[in-house]
């Protein structure tokens, strides 16, 4: 077949190879099986590393299939099907927090609104499930983009905008940020897309660990955050809500 | 004051769960147990009403332990059950003389045909609001008596008993041999208008009066629970669509409510007055709080809805689970003019046609599975504009929202439809578990932990709203197609088919 891309064929044939069970494989290894010089082998990984494809054991040093790989293709959840299972657990968070309830999704590097709980005030609300909002200036975002490390960088590319004098637009304040959701296994966001609104995330998790979606309330300052703070027992809501979900998708118990 | 709660029992179909609620309506903690399906024969749909009390007995003990509390904790417990299934145990022993035998039970289908047959429809309708059909405890309870040796004999010598769910649950909790006026108005034996049972009737389906319970109102003190609740009051006992409604608090003439799920249950509360349906819906008794007024419901059932996704998913294959059929259904704009009647079964409330058959019609080379998708979905929407239309003719009211609740809500696609269709807000609650927290509200109002239905009315809220948003003309071209679909379903199956 003409006009092929050599490079990407390579890329696929160590894919497939690491595709077998348990397979973590070094360097040399792979340029032995495909008969590719170890340089070549070696450019191929860390593009593929930065894309999240795969992934290097540091201890060992040994490659294996990346979280961004196993989240396409099989591992991919229907954001219907995650409100269906989540649908109890952010109608308990709304009741218990009076606040509204949102579970987003990775698309595209912006967050898709899968689900909408209303604030349980009986006031007029719309529903806003299915639309799209920047990953960079909300906690579900922050929840979704600390898991999946290579969508930062594509998003600082391409520019992120400022939508309040909070927004953070800096790729290095934003990797420090999700360090920090990483490390605590949460997300907030302080009038970074409007002033008057606050957000608090947890990351929801299918049974292999992987962050599959992201449960948040939305709120003013003044009822969400104490001494600048988020409040303890929303947060303890929050995070005990989406550890809820995961365990309904299988995720380990804990 | 320590924080009080209120329990609910919800026995139903699939498994026996209990919720305990604080005082805002929130749920504090579930216990929950499937229990073995008994297949005998096809068509006979069994339980095994020892695993039933025993499975009670352990979500009860899980509730509580969840929530760390101690009977003294629970102002009240309130029962909601699957209706019309139909048990007998002995007056001296307490045991079972056979298995529950459940709703979808259709081993009374030649005696229900005899039954129609020989006193005709009306005889039934009129006074029980109930056309003879299988579902009903009469004619099940009749098969019993018929097919259990001696039963008869001893039921007549008052040594055996007979109840739905709720007279079992109350007989094992409190000794009392009731039942509650909205499950006695499922058995096809009680008077409507004076809510007992009527003698000509029992004398229809040769049923001793002996063996039938006392028909209580559905939230009053019971009695004190033994066991587990050990001195719990036990103080309420409802069906669990009417439960439903209460949860949706849907407590006044006009308001409604549709549980969507394998099938779905739209109820229409038509205040104090049971209103005959000559459109082939039920009439039901809604609820009676103590010595309150009764209050009454119009019911329609829509057989197939849930399950003809499941269906979908199952038999075409199309769809790896239940929840994507949203997502195949949102590739295309519209079903393409392709419409899914699926009378599996027959058609339902308010054709009640059993020549029927299912149809897909409106097909050409156009249609993909995405609109084949859509089909299905919008055949729950228009199922339940035909039964809403249904009711509102009979009642004489109109429709300002329709409330939802159960797994269906969960599609957003289909709700939008369904609104559309109706022309009226779809609206679900915050608070999915509508039977239980109907259950529990029964039982806060008879020992005065709510107030009135305001304070219950206080608790609800909206979690999501649907407002309908369809071109008029498009609206109503959609459902003359539905109709004509409708028509081609009919007088499909002849006298020879074989079974």
């Amino acid at each position: 077949m003409p006009g092929n891309i050599q490079s990407i064929e390579r890329a696929a044939a160590i894919l497939r190879l690491l595709s077998g069970r348990n397979r973590r494989l070094g360097v040399v290894d792979i340029s032995g099986e495909l008969g590719l010089p170890k340089g070549t082998v070696h450019g191929l990984l860390r593009t593929l590393q930065h894309v999240g494809f795969v992934e290097q054991d540091p201890e060992t040093g040994k490659y294996r299939l990346g979280a961004a790989l196993l989240h396409m293709g099989s591992s991919y959840l229907d954001g219907n099907e995650l409100r269906t299972r989540a649908l109890n657990w952010s109608d308990s968070l709304a009741a218990r927090t009076q606040e509204a309830v949102r579970i987003g999704t990775l698309h595209d590097g912006q967050v898709l609104i899968v689900h909408h709980v209303f604030r349980p005030d009986d006031s007029y609300q719309t529903l806003d499930v299915g639309s799209l909002l920047p990953a960079h200036a909300t906690a579900l975002g922050k929840v979704l983009l600390a898991h999946h490390p290579y969508v930062a960088a594509e998003l600082a590319r391409k520019g992120m905008v400022s939508y309040t004098d909070q927004t953070i637009c800096d790729l290095e304040r934003l990797e420090r940020e999700l360090e920090h959701v990483r490390e605590r296994g949460w997300a907030a966001e302080y009038g970074e897309l409007s002033p008057s609104q606050v957000s608090l995330a947890a990351p929801i998790m299918d049974r292999r660990g992987l962050t599959v979606g992201a449960m948040a309330i939305f709120g003013p300052p003044e009822r969400l955050l104490a001494a600048r703070a988020p409040r303890g027992e929303l947060l303890t809501h929050v995070r005990e809500a989406a550890q809820s979900v995961s365990r309904e998708l299988g995720a380990i118990p804990w | 004051m320590s924080e009080r709660y209120v329990a609910a029992i919800d026995q139903g179909t699939a498994s026996s769960r209990c919720l305990v609620f604080d005082r805002a309506g929130r749920i504090v903690s579930v216990g929950q147990k499937e229990h073995h399906h008994i297949y005998p024969r096809p068509g006979w749909v069994e339980h095994d009403p020892e695993e039933i009390w025993r499975n009670v007995e352990q979500v009860v003990a899980h509730a509580l332990a969840e929530a760390r509390l101690e009977p003294a904790d629970l102002v009240a417990v309130g029962i909601a059950n699957q209706r019309e299934t139909t048990l007998v145990w002995d007056r001296e022993t307490g045991r079972a003389l056979h298995n529950a035998i459940t709703w979808q039970d259709t081993r009374t289908d030649h005696l229900v045909r005899e039954l129609a047959q020989r006193f005709g429809d009306d005889h039934f309708r009129e006074r029980s609001g109930l056309p003879p059909a299988t579902y009903f405890s009469g004619p099940k309870l009749r098969w019993l008596l018929d097919n259990v040796p001696g039963l008869r004999a001893r039921a007549g010598r008052g040594e055996v008993l007979f109840g739905t769910v709720d007279s079992w649950l109350i007989w094992r909790l409190t000794g009392r041999h009731l039942t509650d006026v909205t499950n006695a108005s499922r058995t096809m034996m009680m008077n409507l208008d004076t809510l007992d049972w009527d003698d000509e009737l029992l004398a229809a389906l040769d049923v001793p009066r002996a063996m039938l319970p006392e028909i209580r109102p559905s939230a009053e003190t019971y009695g004190a629970a033994a066991g587990r609740l050990a001195g719990v009051p036990v103080a309420a006992a409802l069906g669990d669509q009417q439960a439903a409604l209460l949860g949706q608090t849907c407590l006044a003439a006009g308001e409604a409510k549709c549980t969507y799920g394998t099938g779905s249950f739209l109820l229409l509360h038509t205040g104090e007055r049971p209103v005959r349906s000559s459109g082939g819906l039920l009439t039901t008794v809604c609820c009676r709080v103590g010595a309150e007024a009764p209050t009454y419901a119009l019911e329609g059932s829509i057989a197939v809805t849930g399950s003809l996704v499941q269906w979908f998913r199952d038999n075409l294959g199309l769809i790896g689970s239940a929840p994507e059929i949203e997502t195949l259904a949102r590739t295309v704009q519209d079903s393409g003019g392709c419409y899914f009647v699926p009378a599996f079964s027959g058609l339902f409330a308010p054709h009640w046609r059993s020549d029927a058959r299912g149809v897909i019609a409106g097909l050409t080379g156009y249609i993909t599975k995405g609109h084949l998708a859509r089909a299905v979905l919008e055949a729950t929407a228009w199922q339940t504009r035909e039964v809403v239309e249904a009711m509102i003719a009979d009642a004489g009211v109109s429709l300002s929202a329709l409330r939802v609740d159960g797994g269906m809500t969960a599609n957003n696609l289909l709700m939008q439809f369904i609104a559309d269709v109706l022309d009226v807000p779809v609206v679900r609650p915050i608070v999915a578990e509508t039977v239980s927290l109907g259950a529990a509200y029964a039982a806060g109002l008879a020992v005065g932990f709510w107030p009135d239905a305001d304070a219950l009315r206080a608790n609800w809220h909206v979690a999501a709203q649907w407002r309908p948003d369809m071109d008029p003309a498009r609206r109503e071209r959609g459902y003359r197609k539905w109709r004509k679909a409708v028509a081609r379903t009919l007088d499909w199956v002849d006298e020879d088919d074989e079974e």
